[in-house]
Order: structure tokens, then sequence, then C-alpha cells
């Protein structure tokens, strides 16, 4: 069995690789962004020494991290999933002797290996050329992030699928999709660091799986977390992947049986 | 042993409307209105191993539904399916390997990359081995003559060209049972052939089932000795494709051209005793109908030939299009 999901995740790596071009341009927008964050933060510090439990540097580092991250975790699968149930493609990957979920992680998990190594590592590259960042000293860090990187890459993926299995019942969720993008770009600390949020708002956040995806590992990245907070940090993201896989299962088999094949 | 066993099956869809006006859109808001559709009627008919079977019927007669439930796509609202031995949509996952499908209207293969990278990720899904793979694709490959399409991506593909290689890869398998929705839709002749041909030899040679569907009755002609005939989720017709045109054909008639003119009453004379019916379409040209099969055309020449000079003589039968397209169109019970 893993050998085809193997299969998955490397054909998915090639029809990407057919298209590379593409994401050079990409680097160059997410290099923009980082820029214009970093100094709209320069200017908003100017001159104070800690904000939200983070130094200048460290939040230099988080948002670099942040949107490099991104590029990563994030994936279109929901549109995928609401792409094929649209056009009845979705028949196809019914007699196919495959949980189709777990095919649309694979393939998302594909895209995420090539984003990693042909945008996020150079982008990150490029980005430390410009822009004074301070990269963590130990191993561990190094260690602790690429997990807390995986766990976020989970949550996020699950989100998508479940936003995407919702095409089942609704047949068309297009304002769902786009709410959905903002909402995780918002509340997951990638615009602002949940620390800046006030109070009220983030005890609220704490309670949502969103800041488990950027929020967290970007936290550990940076070196605002004691090694007590990063098991705490990698705790919750674990809560999550599994709390959210239950939603997801039960929308499933309501999805298999409420399914209709569109345009014959 | 039976393929595929139906029982009363039924697919019902809910068909939503919309309200009228601007009033009526903020209303569907709340509760929608719908009207429940029967797709498939509670049908009931069994396939047996080995069975090349033809599924026709009009568009919107249920055919397509009746494939999806069958395939394990569609839940049915009620009665039992049994394919393979096995419940379709209760046990998917298993039953989709004993199964190999083709859609005409779309493509399972992956559409940017080359169809050989398609058919390998197929056979790690299907968990085919290296030999099995070797000796039956070989085979399927040389025959549907796709070996040089093998490295160009599906995109590049005339639709020909991509058909033959949809046949292969339902078959990486080597399913006992195989079902073709539609598999000749826009084809050339050449094409048709070829796939029909390709179809007689896997049935002759791995004993697979078959079940068709197809607007293009000389597919069921060239493929199938049953045919099921639906019309508006009902099954109108089960039975031999012969008996079919035995029965609804109108018989036989023959179309005879004299040498000079000739008036009906001369020509009804003559063969008053036989069972015919004569058409005149010119002063020269008649069409005499068979009324019965047990009458043979040379005694209808007997009668005719030694007393009218004959310049042309052509039997006429009647296709299983005409057929069909009459059963359609009047109605199965009127018609017979």
């Amino acid at each position: 069995m893993p050998s085809m999901y193997l299969e998955m995740i490397r054909i998915r790596f090639l029809m990407m690789l057919a298209y590379r071009v593409n994401y050079y341009s990409g680097i160059i927008i997410y290099s923009i962004n980082i820029g214009a964050y970093y100094f709209l933060w320069d200017a908003i510090y100017s001159g104070q020494g800690s904000m939200g439990g983070l130094t200048p540097s460290q939040m230099t580092t988080y948002v670099a991290i942040s949107w490099m991250a991104r590029a990563f975790y994030f994936n279109n699968i929901d549109r995928e999933m609401a792409l094929e149930i649209k056009d009845g493609k979705v028949a196809i990957e019914m007699i196919r002797p495959y949980n189709y979920l777990a095919v649309k992680m694979m393939q998302a998990l594909g895209e995420g290996i090539f984003r990693l190594l042909f945008f996020s590592v150079p982008g990150m590259l490029i980005v430390a050329l410009f822009f004074p960042l301070t990269f963590p000293s130990s191993p561990e860090t190094w260690g602790w992030y690429s997990v807390s990187l995986a766990l976020s890459f989970l949550i996020n993926t699950e989100i998508n699928l479940i936003t995407g299995v919702l095409t089942f019942f609704l047949l068309n969720n297009e304002g769902l999709m786009r709410a959905k993008r903002v909402v995780v770009d918002l509340f997951s600390g990638l615009i602002l660091p949940i620390s800046f949020y006030p109070g009220w708002a983030q005890s609220i956040l704490h309670f949502l799986p969103f800041q488990a995806i950027s929020y967290l590992p970007g936290m550990i990245f940076a070196g605002a977390m004691g090694n007590e907070q990063i098991g705490g940090a990698i705790l919750i993201q674990l809560i999550w992947v599994v709390v959210l896989l239950l939603p997801l299962y039960l929308m499933w088999i309501k999805a298999k049986n409420a399914l209709v094949v569109q345009g014959g | 042993m039976y393929s595929i066993e139906v029982k009363d099956l039924t697919k019902e869809f809910k068909s939503y409307r919309s309200r009228e006006g601007l009033s009526g859109a903020i209303r569907d808001l709340f509760t929608r209105e719908f009207n429940i559709v029967r797709a498939v009627d509670g049908i009931s008919f069994n396939v047996k191993k080995g069975e090349m079977v033809g599924y026709i019927g009009e568009n919107g007669a249920g055919k397509s539904t009746t494939i999806k439930m069958l395939t394990g796509i569609l839940k049915p609202t009620s009665g039992s399916i049994q394919v393979n031995g096995r419940d379709p949509h209760k046990q998917r996952e298993a039953f989709v390997r004993t199964i190999g499908v083709v859609f005409g209207q779309r493509s399972q293969l992956w559409w940017d990359i080359a169809v050989q990278e398609s058919f390998r990720l197929l056979k790690k899904v299907y968990k085919v081995s290296d030999e099995q793979y070797q000796t039956h694709m070989h085979e399927v490959i040389e025959i549907l003559e796709i070996e040089d399409l093998l490295n160009r991506p599906v995109r590049k593909l005339s639709l020909g060209q991509r058909m033959r290689c949809e046949l292969a890869a339902a078959l990486i398998h080597n399913p006992p049972l195989l079902f073709l929705d539609e598999p000749t839709i826009g084809l050339d002749v050449l094409v048709k052939l070829k796939i029909r041909e390709f179809l007689k030899e896997l049935n002759a040679r791995y004993g697979t089932t078959v079940l068709l569907t197809t607007h293009d009755l000389t597919d069921i002609e060239a493929l199938c000795q049953r045919v099921v005939m639906l019309d508006e989720g009902k099954i109108i017709y089960d039975g031999e494709l012969q008996e079919l045109r035995e029965n609804w054909g109108g018989g036989k008639s023959a179309a005879i051209e004299f040498t000079h003119r000739i008036q009906l009453e001369q020509l009804t004379a003559l063969t008053g005793h036989l069972p015919i019916r004569w058409e005149q379409e010119n002063p020269l040209k008649f069409r005499a109908i068979l009324e019965s099969n047990e009458m043979t055309v040379s005694e209808l020449l007997a009668c005719v030939a030694p007393h009218i000079e004959v310049k042309d003589f052509r039997i006429e039968e009647v296709s299983t299009e005409e057929i069909v397209q009459k059963i359609y169109q009047k109605g199965f019970t009127t018609y017979a």
C-alpha cells in the first residue's frame, strides 16, 4: 500500500516540476511581501526593545519563516476537490481501490515537498541576504521546528479536506473556500502574531486550530519559546491533528452516500 | 454463476426547482421546493459470467445511473446489487479491484503526464506484480497498437488514441468484469472496429464479462447476443438481440425493380396467395414486405419472375437501429 502513495507523491512532484517556472516569480512576490512587513514592523517597533514577546530581529525572522512555511503547507486541494466534484471527475476517483482523502493528502504532500525544495529553501536564502534574520543556533530547535512544520502541514491539509468535502453537500462552495483562506491567513498568525491580538481575542484563538498552523511553528523558529513551551506547542498541534480527523471522517461517510455525479 | 445480480434496483434524485422572481429567490433561501425524480425504477436483471450484454436506452433513460450504481459510485435508494459477489457501495475498495470501467466521456488517465506514467501508477494502485503486468499488458498494448503512444502526455493524444489507452488502463489488473459506458462515442469507424475486435478477443481469451452502454447499435450488433433495453428507468426488453429483430423487425422486405411499368394490381394478383404486402415507390420500383418469417424469397421470385421481367432485386432487412428507433417512438407495448 505505501508504494502506491509514494507513487502519488512522485507523480505530483513530476507534475509540479513541469511547471516550475511559475515558482520563480512566486519567490519574488513572497520576498516583496516579507520586505513590506519588515519595514512595517520596523516602523511599529521604532526602537522599542520588545513587543508581544518578540524582539525586532525575532519579529523579522518570524515574518520571513511564516511566509516561507506558508509556501510549504499551503495547497489548493480543496479547490481541486471542488472542481472534481463539479465536473463529475470524482466518479473516476470512486472506481479506484484507494481512499480518496488519503490520495488527496498524498498529492498535497507531493506538492508541499516540491514547494519546500524549490520555493521555501531558496526563498529563505534569498531573503536572508536582504534582511537581518537570526536562524536558530541549536540543532534541537531545527529538529523541533521540522516536527512542528510537518504537523502544521497536516492540520492545514485536514482543514482543506474538510472544506473540500463540503462541496459534496453544497455543490458550489467557492465563497466558503475564499473565506477559509482569509480566516487561515489571519487567525493562524501569519499576518499578525497571535500575541499581538487583544487578550479576549487571544483566548478565543487559543481554542481554534489555526494558530497551530503558523503561529506555533513560527514562534519556535524565531526562538521566542523556551523548551517547555515548545513541548506544549507540539502537543497542541498533535491534538488538533487528531481532533480534526473526526469531523473529516464523519463528513466523508455522509458524503459518499450523498454523492451526486454531475454532468452525466 | 452470475457476475451481476440486480434486484428491484431504484435510484431517486431530488431535483430542486427555483421559484420565480426576487421574492421567490428569497423564499428559496429558506425552503426549497423539489421534485423526486426516479432515474432508475425497480429494475432486476442478471448477467452470467462471460456474457457480453448491451445496455441501451435513450438519453436520460437511466443507463449511466445504473452503471454508476453497479460500479459502487452511487448508493442505490433501494433494491439490492451483487456484483462479483460483493455489494459495490458497501465494500467499495475491495470491490473495485474486481472490475474495470471505461467512461467514454471522462478520462481516467492523468492529463499532464505520459501514458506510461499513468499505467505505472495504476499498476501500483491495483497492486499488479511485474510478471503479471509484463505478460498481460504486453498483449493488450500490442493488440491495441498503443506502443508508440506510451511516452506521450495524454493531452497530446487524439480522441481515438486516447480511448485505446483508456481501455488499456481499465484492464491493467485484468478484471473479470468490464463496464463500458459509451466507449466508442465520437470515434471513427476504424478505431471502432479495432476496439470491437479487441473486446471480442478479450472475451474469448479471458472470459471477461462485458456490460456495454452505447448509442451506436452497430457496437451492440457486433458484440452482444443479449440486450437490455431501458426506458424511463424501467427495463422494457431483456433478451436475445436476434429475437428482438425477429419479433419487432417487421419481417424482411425486398425491393424489386422491373424493366417496364407495372400496375400494383397486377402484382397483388400474382402473389395473392402469399403473405405479402406490396408498396409502390414509382412505376418501376416496388417493395414487397414479407409478413411471415416462414416464407422464402424464392417463393416470391417464383411467382413474379415468370410473368414480369425483373431488372433488379434487393433483399432489405430492417436494421436494429430502426427497430429501436421505432420502439422509442411508439412505446414498446404499442409496437409489439
